[in-house]
This record gives C-alpha cells, structure tokens and sequence, in this order.
C-alpha cells in the first residue's frame, strides 16, 4: 500500500513537470508576449520613452532570455514558493491567488456540499421511487442542469434578482462591506450573495449527479444480494442504504476525487465571471487571454496538482471501501 | 384431526399472484395450495416460469415489482417461543416493511437462493452478514430471580459483537467451511461457489428458524458440490428439525431430500403425493411425462429419451379449460378444452388435478 501510494505520487511529480512545460509552451506560444501588446499600447497613447520602459521590464522579467532559460528559472522559483510576478497586476503572482484563495475555498465547498447533499437523497429517491412523479419532476430538473450552461442560468437569476427581487447579488459582497474587516453584517452580506452560486452550482452540479446515483442504484437494486438482504428481515430503508446505496456509491466517489477537488481551486469560471465573483478561476481566464504567462502556468500546475491528488484520494477511499479493490 | 391442524406450519390456499407488465397481466401464481408441517420437507417441483420461485416470495411476503398477490391466503400458525401458543396471521395482509413480517423473515422462516455468487453483499464479510441477521433476531432472555426463587424472563437484550462471532464461527463450522476462525472475517470474493452457499445456509439458520425455503440451491453449483450442500443440509435439519420447501425442477434431488413432493405446472399444483408414490405410482400425465424425461441408468442406450410435447404455453393466451391439454398424451376432446380440473383425492395422501380421476358431464 505504501509502496503503491510512492509509486502514484512520483507519476504524478512527472506528471506535474510534464504539464507545466507543454503548458509554459502553449502560452508562448501565439506570436509576441504581454509586453509586445503593452508597448502597442504605450504607443498608441504617444509614449515616447515606451521602447525604453519596455525593454527595462523585458529585463527584469527575464523575457529577453531564451526559452528554456525562462522556463527552469520559473520552475525553479515556483519549487521554493516564488511563482513569479504577474506582468498585468504588476504584483507577485503568489499574492494575488492568496488573496483569492480562501474565498473560492468558501465558496466551492459552500457549493460542494450543497450540490453533494442534494444530489445523494434526490438520486436515491429518484431511484427507489421509480417513475413515480417525484422522479419524474427531479428527472426533469436534472436534465434541465445537465443541459442548459451554467453561465445561462446565472444571467437569468441575475435578471430575475436584479430586475424582480431589486436586489443586488453581484460580487461576494456589498460595496460597503467589500474593504471592511469582517464583522456579524459583513458574514450576513456575504450569505445574501452566497446564494446565488450555491443555486446555480445546485442546478447544474448535482443533475449529473443525481443522474448517476439514479442509474447506479437502480442497477444495484436489482441484485440478488437486495433480496436476500430483504429475506433476512432488514427494513426496507436499510437495505436500500447500507446493501444499495453503499454499493452503488463508487462512481460518485471517482467524480469526488477527479472532479471535485480541482473544482474548489478553481470554481466555475464562467459562473464567476458573469456573477463578478473574485474567485481564482476569472483570474486564470483573463491571464490566459492576456499572455500573462507566469500567473496562468502557475494556476494551471496548480489546478494539475489538485487533479491528480483527487483522483489518488479517490482510488484510495474506493480501495477502502469496496474490498475487491486491491492496490498494487 | 386435531393433532394434524396442530403440526401445520404454512397454508397457502388459492394463492393466486399477477405480474401487471406492459403486455398484459401474466398469472405467475394461479390458484395454488401447499401445505406444510413442522420439520416436514416438502419438495416443489416444476419447469421454469411455473410459479415456484413466486410461491416461496409470497410466502416470505416480498413479491418484486409490478407483481401483486391478489387472492387466496397464506396461513402462517405461528408458535411463540416460550408459551408454545400458536396463533394464526394471514402472511397476505401483512404490510411488506412492518414490524411482524421482518420478524418473520429470516427469524421464523430462512431463505436461500439460487445465485450464491451474487446473493452476498460484496462489502460485508460472512461474518458481518452473520452479525446483521443475528442481531435482528437472535435475542438473548434477561433473566432475574423472582419472588419465588425461580428465574423469570423479564427483557430480551440483542446479541454483543462478540456473541455474534461466535455464534458466526459456530454456523461456519456446522455447515462445513474449514477454518471458520478465518472465515468468518472472508469476503464473498473470497470464497468459492460452494462456500458462498454454505455462508448463505448459515446466515440463515443463524437465526434458528422454524422453516427454510431453499430456492434451487444447488443450481448454479455443480453436481460434486451440490451433493455437498444437499448433505449438510439434510444433516442440519435432522439436529434442528426445522421444515423445509425446496424447490428445484431436478427430480433426483428433490427425491433425496423431500418427503412429500408438489409438482406445479403454470402456477397451479397439479400434483402432490408422497416421494415413492409420486415416483412409482404417477397420477397426472404432466407428472407422468417428467417421468418418463428422466435417463435411467441400464436401459437400451439406443432408444431416445422422452420429451413433453409441445412447449410451455404463451402466458398471455393461456389455454382453456385444462392449461395442460395442448401437450398432454391423454387429451380428451371436448373435456379437457372445455373444463377446468379441479384438486381429486386419487389414493390415500395422493391428489391430482386431472379430468381423467374426475365425474363431469360434458
């Protein structure tokens, strides 16, 4: 088990490095740099010095290296915590996610556990009551949640808040709370926000969820195994939860590790960016748009990290909750 | 007579059980009776799809979905364990998830099926499954020194983690299973096809029921292990003399180990008969004719074993009057198509539900 557990987690150091070149090669990959799109700019105001300025910053972000030089150096930095800077904010580029990171932390498990919570009963009762019309109703908002995109839905309750409620749910909080240190009003301004993302991710997470928590149980249900654990005299309530249930949660679990731990880095982006919310995932979009290479590499090893640490803990939580699973 | 009604176990009486799937009702069960007996094994014996299966569900009130029992009764007399008094419940009226029918389930009548490969829960070792049925029903009597000296009953407390183990490694060691210190901490994937059954038997007499439904349970397993399962069964019943239905559609076994044999054709009992009876003196021409599909050991090699004419009818268009007539070597026209037999005493214990034994007029 510790042998296989070494054997993962050096796959996945490889992984990582692998990632972050072809990545650190795909921003580079368009023709010119952040600072060849500045100095249109500075030109275009009549910046007379704008040569100069440039090049000075060329310098000093080591733009004027060769590749690979640029590449180990940022690589290098990044092992000892320094990512680098960010050519758009002008600042570290470690600053400006920490200052993001622990309110997209909030707000993804906020949403994590919202959508696991629904999804789990609703696919369950979806499943043991079977084309009854609660099925057929959550049936109907799933598919609605698997299809329409969450960035969709956000416009329309956002229309609906704004317009209807006249309630201004953009950002986390409001503008008289935004710089305030926080206090009992400032968690209440933040809660009146929180709803909004929590509904769209509800909508749109937990369909699949239920869909597969449906599927699966109905599958499970079928089995020999139910009914002799029914011929044993369970109650009907623990034989769908501890024989049903229990083994039909798998699937869920590989989703948990691979889908949801990145997810709480980088929140749902499009979400974010029309909901205005400062979370890292606008941040990620706008650096990759910006060639603002250092800030984009160091969220996309970021979000690598976190993908193949989840899908470790999901194969290890499956290893241990179904014994046929063995690890080697 | 009295001492008859007395050592009665189970009644089913005119059971009729209907599947309502998109292409029509099928009668999976229709108009069936059984009897049987405290430490009685009655074999129940047919072709596939003939409502056997169905028979032992209801009787354990859990019918799958979209069947539905919708007549007849199921007598259940059911004794207290400590007074002796018996009581009588119709097993039909009891809500499928109530309190009386989960005690009854698994504690007063055992259940093991035909797939042992799948009947474990994967997640849970034999020894957890052990546990979870002990626990429902194995309860230990709190006793007390009473008034007058003599130790009174005054709680049940269910069994402790450790009292189920060992009650566990117990079972596994009657049913056969060697090292059943280790066992008992097994996984099903664990275990072979033949020790997965001998679990399941000790999952069920775990609880120490009164009777057990076996439900072709040697079918998926083959024939050196089958003679196994059928031994320690036999054993077991001999030291606990709890009842037994068994059901299977393999004559042999069912000769070896039942004493009074049922043979069901389209959800009806269509004879019922003593073992040696039932195999030398055959009444109902269905029963004849499974007979005759048997191979005997001696006989010329040359001659081609008999089949049953004809094949299992549509259960949508179900035959009139006999359900069998259509296959039937003894078909008489304008009576075994016209009417419908009803249950004849033929001989002393012996009872066929055939025209040829009965007085009608056309």
């Amino acid at each position: 088990m510790v042998n296989y557990i070494l054997r993962r987690l050096g796959y996945a150091v490889i992984l990582t490095v692998l990632v972050s070149f072809v990545g650190f090669v795909i921003i580079k990959l368009p023709p010119g740099d952040f600072l060849t799109q500045k100095l249109e700019q500075l030109r275009a105001r009549g910046d007379r010095s704008a040569e100069a300025q440039i090049e000075a910053l060329r310098a000093k972000y080591g733009l004027d290296k060769p590749f690979m030089e640029q590449y180990t150096t940022w690589a290098v930095g990044f092992l000892k915590g320094d990512f680098g800077e960010s050519f758009a904010y002008e600042r570290p580029v470690r600053d400006l996610l920490g200052e993001r990171l622990w309110l997209t932390v909030i707000l993804s498990v906020a949403t994590l556990i919202v959508v696991w919570a629904l999804a789990i009963p609703l696919g369950v009762y979806s499943a043991v009551r079977q084309y009854s019309l609660g099925d057929q109703i959550i049936t109907t908002i799933s598919f609605i949640g698997l299809g329409m995109p969450g960035f969709l839905l956000a416009l329309l309750i956002l229309y609906f808040a704004i317009v209807v409620l006249n309630q201004d749910v953009l950002g986390l909080f409001s503008p008289q709370y935004q710089d305030a240190p926080w206090s009992i009003g400032k968690v209440l301004d933040l809660l009146q926000h929180l709803w909004v993302p929590a509904i769209i991710s509800a909508v749109t997470g937990a369909g699949g969820l239920i869909r597969i928590m449906r599927g699966n149980l109905l599958d499970t249900l079928g089995q020999p195994f139910i009914e002799a654990a029914r011929a044993r005299g369970l109650k009907n309530r623990d034989v769908i939860w501890k024989h049903g249930v229990r083994m039909a949660i798998n699937p869920l679990i590989v989703i948990l590790g691979s889908e949801a731990l990145p997810g709480i880095i980088s929140g749902n982006a499009l979400v974010s960016i029309v909901l205005n919310l400062p979370t890292i995932g606008p941040l990620f979009v706008q650096a990759l748009r910006q060639l603002d290479m250092y800030l984009a590499g160091t969220c996309l090893v970021i979000f690598t990290i976190l993908l193949m640490l989840g899908n470790l803990l999901s194969d290890l939580m499956l290893a241990w909750l179904d014994p046929r699973i063995r690890l080697e | 007579m009295e001492s008859i009604s007395k050592d009665l176990f189970i009644e089913v009486k005119d059971l009729h059980v209907e599947f309502d799937v998109r292409a029509g009702i099928v009668k999976a069960v229709d108009g069936m009776f059984l009897e049987i007996r405290r430490g009685q094994t009655v074999g129940v014996i047919g072709e596939s799809g003939c409502g056997k299966s169905v028979t032992a569900r209801a009787i354990m009130n859990m019918i799958p979905k979209p069947g539905k029992i919708t007549g007849g009764e199921i007598l259940y007399h059911r004794r207290n364990r400590e007074t002796g008094e018996v009581q009588t419940i119709d097993i039909t009226k009891l809500d499928p998830d109530g309190e009386i029918i989960r005690q009854i389930r698994g504690g007063e009548i055992g259940m093991i099926f035909q797939e042992p490969m799948s009947s474990l829960t994967p997640v849970y070792t034999a020894g957890q499954h052990i546990y979870e049925a002990v626990s429902l029903h194995r309860l230990i009597p709190v006793k007390k020194l009473g008034d007058q000296m003599v130790e009174t009953i005054v709680a049940h407390r269910k069994v402790t983690k450790e009292e189920a183990r060992e009650i566990a490694v117990e079972m596994l060691r009657k049913v056969g299973i060697p090292k059943p210190e280790q066992r008992v901490d097994s996984y099903p994937h664990q275990l072979s096809g033949g020790q997965r059954q001998r679990v399941m038997i000790a999952i069920a007499l775990s609880c120490q029921p009164e009777m057990l439904i076996a439900d072709e349970p040697t079918t998926a397993l083959d024939v050196s292990i089958e003679a196994q399962i059928l031994d320690v069964m036999r054993d077991l019943q001999n030291t606990v003399n709890m009842a037994i239905m068994f059901i299977t559609h393999n004559l042999g076994v069912v000769a070896e180990m039942a004493e009074e044999i049922v043979v069901m054709y389209m959800g009806k009992q269509v004879e019922r008969a003593r073992v040696v009876d039932l195999f030398y003196k055959p009444k109902h021409p269905y029963t004849q004719a499974l007979l005759r599909s048997i191979p005997r050991i001696g006989k010329k090699s040359d001659v081609r074993l008999a089949t049953i004419e004809g094949m299992v009818p549509d259960p949508f268009h179900l035959p009139t009057g006999c359900v069998f007539h259509p296959r039937c070597p003894m078909f008489m026209p304008g009576k075994c198509d016209k009417i419908e037999p009803s249950n004849i005493q033929v001989d002393d214990h012996h009872w066929a539900r055939c025209l040829l034994y009965e007085e009608v007029k056309v």
